[in-house]
């Protein structure tokens, strides 16, 4: 697996910029990471993105619809916090695997 | 890797669940990744804006050679002729969408719409299916003409189903 540099992080990525090991994450990684995607983090976003690290952990599969009704943030809010392919971002900063599902 | 897709324009010219539902998946699926959508429902597909028969779509039963029983059984044509069996059929097909996260059709039009896509009918058959706009889907972006269907689909790739 390729190595990647997050201002002053190594950490090992996927083909797709992923990271391997969630338990590289931190929110000073999730800022650097988010940088790179022109996304400031506020406390939004944390939110957001403890919310997705939280499901992943338990296994569960992510969809828009259950973020939508995660009680966090409405759909439309989601796709203004991470514009431009909410949960892939969403997911790359939250430092869990790429999305696979369809919806 | 080659440039990425700006805007895709849905034609969703049909009123059975699975054509629906190709168009919903496709236009959902495009603004997950950030691309612009425009969907334009014709037709049989207005059934699918349309506020009374939105959430009651159908299978063919009929004429749906593709369709089969679950473990594979073919679907014999005379049984899906019998009352209530596409009723049935299409109970059976919504639960396991549903399973798989899968909304109903007026909650992902509400997806579809939070995300910025638009959602449009054609003037042509709503005119021929004597609709009114309280009859559609709340949040409409309009009815358009084909002509103007045209103007704001200029760029995009026009997916029609």
């Amino acid at each position: 697996m390729p190595e990647k540099k997050f201002g002053n992080f190594t950490v090992e990525v996927d083909e797709n910029g992923y990271l391997v090991n969630m338990d590289d994450w931190s929110e000073e990684l999730a800022k650097e990471i988010a940088k790179e995607v022109g996304i400031e983090l506020t406390d939004k976003h944390f939110k957001v993105i403890k919310f997705i690290r939280e499901k992943i952990k338990n296994g569960e599969a992510l969809s828009i619809r259950k973020i939508g009704k995660s009680g966090i943030v409405s759909i439309k809010e989601f796709y203004q916090l991470f514009p431009d392919g909410p949960l892939k971002k969403a997911s790359l900063i939250a430092g869990v695997p790429k999305p696979a599902g369809c919806v | 890797m080659s440039e990425k897709l700006k805007k895709v324009s849905i034609i969703c010219s049909k009123g059975t669940i699975d054509s629906v539902y190709a168009a919903l998946i496709l236009a959902n699926g495009a603004r997950m990744e950030g691309i612009e959508v425009d969907m334009f429902f014709t037709f049989f597909g207005l059934d699918a804006i349309t506020k009374k028969k939105m959430d009651k779509l159908h299978v063919a039963t009929v004429g749906n050679p593709a369709l089969s029983m679950p473990g594979g059984i073919p679907f014999p044509t005379i049984i899906g002729m019998l009352p209530g069996i596409e009723a049935i059929v299409s109970a059976m097909m919504k639960k396991e969408m549903e399973k798989l996260d899968i909304p109903p059709v007026s909650e992902f039009l509400e997806m579809i719409t939070a995300s910025g896509g638009k959602i449009f009918a054609c003037k042509l058959a709503v005119e021929m299916f004597k609709l009114k706009k309280e009859d559609l889907y709340d949040d409409l972006d309009g009815i358009l003409t084909v002509g103007e269907f045209y103007e704001r689909a200029a760029g995009s790739q026009i997916i029609f189903i």
